[in-house]
Order: structure tokens, then sequence, then C-alpha cells
């Protein structure tokens, strides 16, 4: 009896293999205060899929509530005993650190929707890993160059003190080229920055730069904007998300954030994507649905060109990034990493709804300073 | 570093002070009364933040927010009493903690089914929104100036309600020895009910009004509570004095730590490390200002002599 089982099973499997059925593992983060990119970067992957009209793409999606330690054992499981072939979906850099490295190590491929860790794009680089978002100093660097061409001389910066925030008063500096006012490490998941206002009252500056993801973001904002300060401030569009304006406001309004996306961007596919997602899911999508959406259009284009199983063949058709990207222009630089330009763009209202207005570029073409130490 | 910019250091320290206090003030009640660990408390916290914005939103009103923030709070804490906390009395202190545990995932969780996982918006009434100028040219936001106020009108009406009032009474036999009251004929598992609710409230508008100046997630509560802990650690457990002072001291210590120890690292250090070490620890600050309070007096401030 058992054998019979095992050799239907044997039969079912031979079947499966030759419809060249594709199977995604997708582990994000559903639950907790983080939950918002994780869902926008899944709904903006399955729009996209449902969009392609395939259905040999089977896709497993898994919560990792923004912990270490379950991302991992979701990976295990996803390769053990679920089988994929492919793997996307981690949000934040310190759990894309904890899996990929163990996932493309046994063969598997990583298509990372968002997290950009510079680990993984400098001597940590592999074959198998590609990034469809952006490396993480890389909104930043813009955000540097355009308080350049803003004239901006003194700027105050502050960041929370974690790798990430680091990264980032690091890329705003390796651009911008005025004087710091001042430059603040604030406790990560601070919901109080009135001390930090203060001091940038005394300091001077003449602009602000500031890099707070989600909550920290929205309370900085309104605190600032309730002080009376009033100073310019730009930032990374990460604090000026769809997903968070609403939260955050009036108090956002003419704030300049640089972004590699926008809702407004004019080109057929971010308008047709725009447009089908509004009517999906009932909302405006943020610059995660769009990573999700491209990465997944990513996928599908190589699945087109290769089957999976022939990883070499594959991994060329993904290096080609031949899909039309919501963003415009788009490929990989020689780490895996997109080759892109940057926007400023402003917060702007309209009706009711708080969005983003694309007011330049800030960042031409633009490629990551980790890609040299990238050997592959 | 001027005096205005310390003297506006000092009144941020007090306004996180104030608004941990009626945290803390519902916590410590709680362990005194009722010898409950009550890990759920940042979680009503949570809810009348949310309660306060969904008023809002829907009337416009930040009053009847306020309003809903600390009935919703307080039913969700009779509830909660009722269903759950009642039945742990008896119980270890593991068992109290794993329970309440299990009520911040569901809280949590239940919220963002309801409310989905976006933040949502609470704003500052217009009539406290903007900065004032104080005597001495201190520019300072109205509504901090407000929230300090809010905070020390409670503290008097606790303080008048535990020492004036017959329920402040009868609260405070239930701290001494809640076999004797019992047995004098006081109806303790309604009291139970009452201070949970009580404590509940204290924690919901707490939420409203920190809410307006935050952001409004789900989880936001978990940082907070922490922090209460540290402060009814100082204070002693069960004295609400201890919680008052307790608070003002752990929020004073948290921002002031905050700016004046990198500046201090600077006159001896490299500028960007020094904002670096500062900033790492000037977070430790409040515990280490715990621990030094915990070797002078291992009861807390005010707590009862072991």
């Amino acid at each position: 009896m058992r054998k019979l089982m095992m050799s239907a099973a044997a039969l079912a499997l031979a079947a499966t293999g030759a419809m060249a059925e594709v199977k995604v593992g997708m582990i994000t983060t559903l639950s907790g205060g983080g939950a918002g990119l994780g869902i926008d970067v899944r709904d903006g992957f399955l729009l996209a899929i449902e969009q392609s009209g395939r259905d040999d793409i089977t896709v497993v999606i898994e919560d990792d509530q923004q912990k270490p330690d379950i991302a991992v054992q979701l990976s295990d499981k996803m390769i053990q005993s679920e089988k994929v072939d492919v793997m996307t979906g981690i949000i934040w850099s310190n759990l894309a650190m904890a899996v990929v490295p163990g996932a493309v190590a046994q063969g598997k491929f990583y298509l990372s929707p968002n997290a950009g860790p510079s680990a993984l794009a400098g001597k940590g680089c592999n074959p198998n890993y590609f990034n469809v978002a952006w490396q993480n100093d890389n909104l930043h660097e813009a955000a540097g160059a355009y308080a350049n061409s803003a004239g901006y001389r003194n700027s105050f910066i502050l960041a929370p003190n974690y790798p990430a925030g680091q990264d980032a008063l690091t890329g705003y500096k390796r651009f911008y080229e005025g004087a710091l006012a001042g430059e603040i490490y604030t406790q990560i998941g601070q919901t109080d920055y009135a001390a930090e206002i203060a001091q940038i009252r005394a300091s001077g500056a003449d602009s602000v730069f500031f890099f707070l993801p989600g909550g920290m973001g929205i309370s900085f904002l309104k605190q600032y904007a309730d002080s009376g300060v009033g100073l310019p401030v730009v930032g990374p569009g990460f604090s000026f998300d769809q997903g968070i304006l609403q939260a955050v406001g009036a108090a956002a309004l003419g704030v300049v954030n640089t972004s590699q996306w926008s809702k407004d961007l004019d080109n057929p596919a971010n308008v047709a994507f725009v447009a089908s997602f509004q009517e999906k899911y009932g909302r405006l999508p943020s610059l995660y649905a769009s990573q999700g959406f491209d990465t997944a259009n990513l996928l599908i284009s190589a699945l087109e060109k290769a089957d999976v199983s022939d990883a070499d063949a594959f991994r060329e058709a993904l290096r080609a990034a031949d899909f039309a990207s919501t963003r415009g222009a788009f490929r990989f630089g020689p780490n895996h990493h997109p080759i892109q330009t940057i926007y400023a763009r402003e917060v702007i209202r309209e009706g009711d709804v708080f969005t983003n207005k694309v007011i330049g570029v800030a960042l031409e073409d633009h490629a990551d300073a980790y890609a040299p130490e990238c050997r592959m | 570093m001027s005096g205005i910019l310390i003297a506006e250091q000092i009144l941020n320290g007090l306004q996180a002070g104030v608004m941990l206090f009626l945290m803390a003030a519902g916590l410590t009640l709680i362990f005194g009364v009722m010898g409950l660990i009550n890990l759920a408390h940042g979680s009503l916290y949570m809810l009348g933040a949310f309660a306060a914005a969904w008023v809002a939103g829907a009337t416009g009103s930040f009053g009847l927010a306020l309003i809903a923030a600390l009935a919703g709070a307080a039913l969700a804490g009779v509830l909660i009493e009722v269903l759950v906390i009642r039945r742990l009395y008896g119980a270890a202190h593991l068992d109290q903690v794993l329970a309440t545990f299990a009520l911040i995932l569901i809280l949590s969780e239940g919220t963002r089914l309801v409310f989905g996982s976006f933040p949502l918006y609470l704003d500052i009434p217009p009539a406290l929104a903007g900065p004032v100028t104080l005597p001495g040219g201190i520019r300072y936001p109205l509504y901090r100036l407000a929230l300090i106020g809010a905070g020390l009108l409670v503290a008097v009406f606790l303080w008048w309600l535990t020492v004036r009032t017959r329920i402040g009474i009868r609260i405070r036999a239930g701290e001494n020895d809640r076999e004797m009251i019992a047995a004098l004929g006081v109806d303790i598992s309604r009291l139970y009910t009452i201070v949970f609710a009580l404590g509940a409230a204290l924690a919901g508008l707490a939420g409203a009004l920190v809410g307006a100046i935050q952001s409004v997630q789900v989880g936001m509560g978990e940082p907070v509570l922490i922090l209460a802990f540290v402060v009814i650690v100082i204070g002693g457990i069960g004295s609400i004095r201890g919680a008052f002072v307790g608070a003002l001291l752990v929020g004073l210590t948290d921002t002031l730590g905050g700016i004046f120890l990198p500046e201090l690292f600077k006159l001896f250090m490299a500028p960007d490390v020094a904002t670096r070490a500062g900033a790492s620890l000037a977070s430790m600050a409040i515990y280490i200002l715990m621990s030094l309070v915990l070797i002078w007096r291992p009861s807390g401030l005010f707590g009862a002599r072991a």
C-alpha cells in the first residue's frame, strides 16, 4: 500500500514537473506595526501575477511578524518542505540579512522587493540575489543631491541609532556638499521628538534632513509642524509614503522627498498599474506596492525566456530585466542592484487625499556605491 | 547651549513625565490593590488612541474624542477584568504575565482587523495648535503646555480620590490588607473591577492625548508600557505619589540625557563618535537611574518597606 502511494506521489511530482509549475515563496510582514509595507508589497506582487494570466505560478505567502528568527524558520520550511524555486517579500534589512545568504547558498533565487542592505550589494553579493527596489543608501544620496540643488548650506540631520539609520546619514553626507548644523541619532522606536526639535530650533540650520521610517516619521512630522520651526525639510520617500501620508495630514504638505517611483510618473506601465491597483484594492498604491508589482513582472519576464530549473539561463533572463517597469527605465548593475533615476517629489493635497507630485530629477541613472566591491 | 534651550528641554521632560504618570498611575494602582502584573496596560493605551482617532474622524470634535477614549478604554477594562483577569487573582505572577501577554496579541491583531494596518490620523485641536511665546522668549507648542496642565489635573484628581473619598479609602485599605476588607463586608470583586476600569481609563486618556502628536498605530502602547514599569519600580510599587515622582524623574532623565550626554562626550571625543556613543548611553540612562534607586532604596522611593 505504502509503495503504491509513493509511486502515486512520484507520478504527481513528475506531472507537475512536466507542466513547469513555478513555486514562489513570499515571506513578508503582515502583522504588527510594520504590516502596511508587507501588505502593499504582497498586493502589488499578486496583482502582476493575476494580470499576467499565468496559472502555473503558485505563490506561498507567510507572515514573518517583522522578527528575524521567524523569517529564518519560514525560509527553512519553504525551502525544505514547500520546495519553492524563487523567494521574495522581505521588507526589513535585518530580516533579509538573516534569510537571504542561506537561501541563495542553497541554490534558490531571491528577488528583493524592498530591503537592500549594503552587505548584500558589496562583498556579500550573490549571482542568485537580485534587488528590484534600491540599495539602502540610494534615496538618502538623492536627498543629499537635492539639498545641493536647492541651495541648502547648513543642514541639521537625524536618524535612528541602528545600522539603516547610520547608512542613511552616511548616504546623505556622501552627496551633500554643505556644512552640518547638527547630527543626531535618536532611539529606535522613539515617539517624542520635542528635545530634537528644540535643538534644531537653536542650531541655526537652514534645512532639516531626516530618516525616520514608519510611525517615527509620523510623530516627528506632526510635532515639527506644530513647533513652528518652519525650516524646509527633505527626506527619503519612506516617510512620505501613500500608506502613512494620511496619518501625517497637513503637517507633510510641501515637504520634498526622494523616491525612484511616484504615482504620477508618466509611462504606460505606471498609468496602467496605478489605475488597476486602485480598482482592485480601493486605495492608491504606494512605493512598496510598485516594488512588489515590478518584482513580479521581472519574474514573469524571466519565466517567459527560460525555465527556472535551468538556473544559468534563468539567471541570464533575470539579469536582462526585460520588463516594463512602473518607474520607467530600469536595468541591473554588475551587483544585481538597480541603476535607475531617483526623483524629487513634493507632498500635495488632491481633493481630500494627500499624495506626492514629481518636481524634478534628484539623481539620473544612479548606481550604488558598493558595486565595485562585488565579485561574482 | 543657551538658557532658553535648557528651559525648553526641561519643559519637554516635564511633559513626557506627566504623560508617563497617567500610564504608571493605573499600572501601580492595579498592581498595588489587585496584586496583578498587567502587561496589557499598553494595549489599553492603544485602544484609547484608536477610539479617539475614530471619533475625531467621524465628528471632528477633540472633546468628544477624549470622552470616547476614556469611555472606550474603561469599557474595555471592565470587559477584560470580568472575562479574563478575574480568574487570575489566585494565580502565580508568571501565569498572569502569560495571560496578559496573550491579551496584548489578541488586542493588537483585533485592532488591526477592525481598523486596518495603516496608521490613523488624529490631530491637535485647532485652538491648541502652534507655538506660544513664554516669558523669557521661549517659543513652546501650546498643546504640550496643555498636556502638562492635563497631567497635573489628573494627579490632583487622583490625590483627591484616594485621600478624600470613600472609594479611595477602600482602595488604600485594599492595598494594605485584602482579606481584612473583604471580611469587613466590602464587595472586593466590584472594587477590583472599578480599580481596573480606572487604570484603563487613565491609560486610554494618555493614549488619546499623546496620539494627537504621535502616530496612532497598532503596537504603540508597548514602548510606553516598558517605561511605565520602570517608573513604578523607581517610585515604589503601589504608590501613586511614587508613580508621580518616578514619572517626572524618568521623563526628565530621558529627555535631558538624550541632549546633554552627546554634548558632554563631545568635550573629549570626535563629534560623530560622541553623537553615536552619547545616543547609546542616553538610551540606557533611565535603566541606570532605576538601578541606582534600587541600590539606594530596594523597594523604590515611596514603596512600602519590605
